[in-house]
């Protein structure tokens, strides 16, 4: 099992969030891609929706099957990965980085509390894995 | 179940998934490269979860005649044929590909998902006939599909570059048949199991790409070729299966489902199997509703994406008249091309996109 990024957050739904100030940026775990297999489209939200923290706000769809993102927090969307359009791999090869798939305006950073820390997550993983 | 290539895909890296009941590979690593080697060279698959059955007796052309809805009796010696097998209201119980070796033996090749049900069909008749039904389970197959497909196959067994479409050859211990299931060129090699695990690991050897279920899924897709238990089954007739070419109606013949095909098609046949294209990017699934521009509805019975065509494709049952249309996913209609059901043939697109 890979390692899990240090400075990330994560939801047990497999969606991972880099804080910075009171902007998200959000995508989807390793755990996560290497579960769906290659992908071939993204959906990403339109810039200005804004979100409830988990509500369906993504979806990303590889060769066996379709899989919904949950927002992790509340708020508006500044701004989505358009790369995906074309590249929807990236996703697969770099999920922590280049894979991203949006940023969101953080309406209450008290929800960040409820995410998961990196060991959180990795257990849920390894329990998952089994 | 497992295969006796079994620790060959897991040493080849394999994500073995429960198929039916068999431990088989999903694929190796990408199903997209996968995919696409076989369109482009070849690829190799595990194929040896299919069921082998052969057939003996006085009368097993008579016998194959009443339970296939193709004609047997077209067949020469090495000769294959596609056809469905039917219940007696024309539903498909299974779709096979009967091999005649001579006069008084053939070889079926059937689906693994139902086997059990096959065997009890073919088992019943047989007992109406003087045919002995006997299935062969200590044997791989081993299918080589792709454009460098018979280059490398007549290799290692010369006879194959005199082997044309639907024929095949029967020689020690190797049964090589020019069929497959990619739309690609290929041969299917049913061998016992030390000899296909050897053929298997030469192929490996010689730099081939095995693919898993995954890229067989897409190829076949982007070929139009139907699967079982999707796009028909005992509720679906032939007709509504874009399968209507594989029944043979003229003569005496009195083949079981015959009548219910004939009242079917008196009445005008309602439904038929089509291709769609989704225009958008994205993908079609399995299941997803397409509705007619007036206002009928259909039903997506096998969707994903194609690599070749790097768009969502389709095959829907969907109501006669046809008419534009559109898939509902997640909620949202998108628009659809609407095509006969067959995308790609020898690494090509076949559809021209609108």
């Amino acid at each position: 099992m890979s390692t899990v990024p240090e400075e990330l957050k994560f939801t047990p739904s497999h969606e991972w969030v880099l804080v910075e100030d009171d902007i998200a940026t959000v995508g989807i775990t390793d755990f996560a891609q290497t579960l769906l297999g290659e992908l071939v489209y993204v959906e990403l939200p339109d810039v200005g929706d804004v979100i409830d923290q988990g509500e369906d706000c993504a979806v990303v769809e590889s060769v066996k099957a379709a899989s919904d993102v949950y927002c992790p927090v509340s708020g508006e969307i500044l701004e989505v990965n358009e790369a995906l359009a074309d590249e929807p791999e990236l996703v697969n090869d770099d999920p922590y980085g280049n894979g991203w798939l949006f940023k969101i305006q953080i309406d209450d950073l008290g929800q960040l509390e409820e995410l998961l820390t990196p060991e959180e997550y990795q257990k849920q993983v390894a329990e998952e894995a089994h | 179940m497992r295969t006796a290539l079994y620790n060959q895909h897991i040493a080849l890296g394999g994500k073995v998934v429960d198929f039916h009941g068999w431990d088989l590979p999903l694929n190796y690593g990408s199903q997209i490269d996968e995919h696409h080697a076989v369109r482009k060279s070849v690829g190799i698959f595990d194929v040896s979860h299919m069921t082998v059955v052969d057939l003996r007796g006085a009368q097993v052309i008579p016998y194959l005649r009443k339970i296939l809805a193709n004609d047997v009796a077209k067949l020469v010696p090495n000769q294959a044929m596609y056809s469905c097998m039917l219940n007696e209201s024309g539903g498909v119980i299974d779709d096979l590909i009967a091999y005649k070796i001579d006069d008084q033996y053939f070889r079926l090749v059937v689906n693994s998902a139902t086997h059990d049900k096959d065997l009890a069909w073919l088992e019943k008749w047989a007992k109406e006939f003087d045919v002995s039904v006997t299935e062969i389970v200590d044997k791989c197959i081993i299918a080589v599909q792709g454009p460098q497909a018979l280059t490398l196959v007549s290799a290692i067994f010369e006879i194959v570059n005199t082997l044309k479409p639907f024929r095949f050859v029967d020689q020690d211990d190797y049964f090589i048949a020019r069929t497959g299931y990619t739309g690609e060129q290929g041969v299917e090699i049913i061998a016992p199991i030390a000899e296909s695990q050897l053929l298997w690991q030469k192929l490996i050897d010689a730099g081939v790409q095995p693919c898993g279920l995954g890229a067989r899924d897409t190829l076949r897709l982007e070929a139009g070729l139907n699967l079982y238990g999707n796009d028909m089954d005992e509720t679906t007739s032939p007709l509504t299966s874009n399968l209507g070419w594989t029944t043979v109606f003229d003569g005496e013949r009195n083949f079981i489902g015959k009548q219910a095909l004939e009242t079917e098609r008196a009445n005008g046949v309602q439904s038929v199997l089509v291709g769609l294209i989704l225009k958008d990017k994205g993908v079609l699934r399995t299941g997803q509703k397409v509705v007619l521009d007036n206002g009928r509805e259909g039903v997506i019975t096998s969707g994903g994406f194609s690599p070749t065509l790097e768009k969502g494709i389709a095959l829907a049952r969907v109501p006669l008249p046809l008419t534009s249309a559109s898939v509902d996913i997640r909620g949202t209609l998108k628009s659809v091309q609407m095509v006969k059901p067959n995308f790609v043939r020898s690494g090509k697109s076949v559809v021209e996109m609108i």
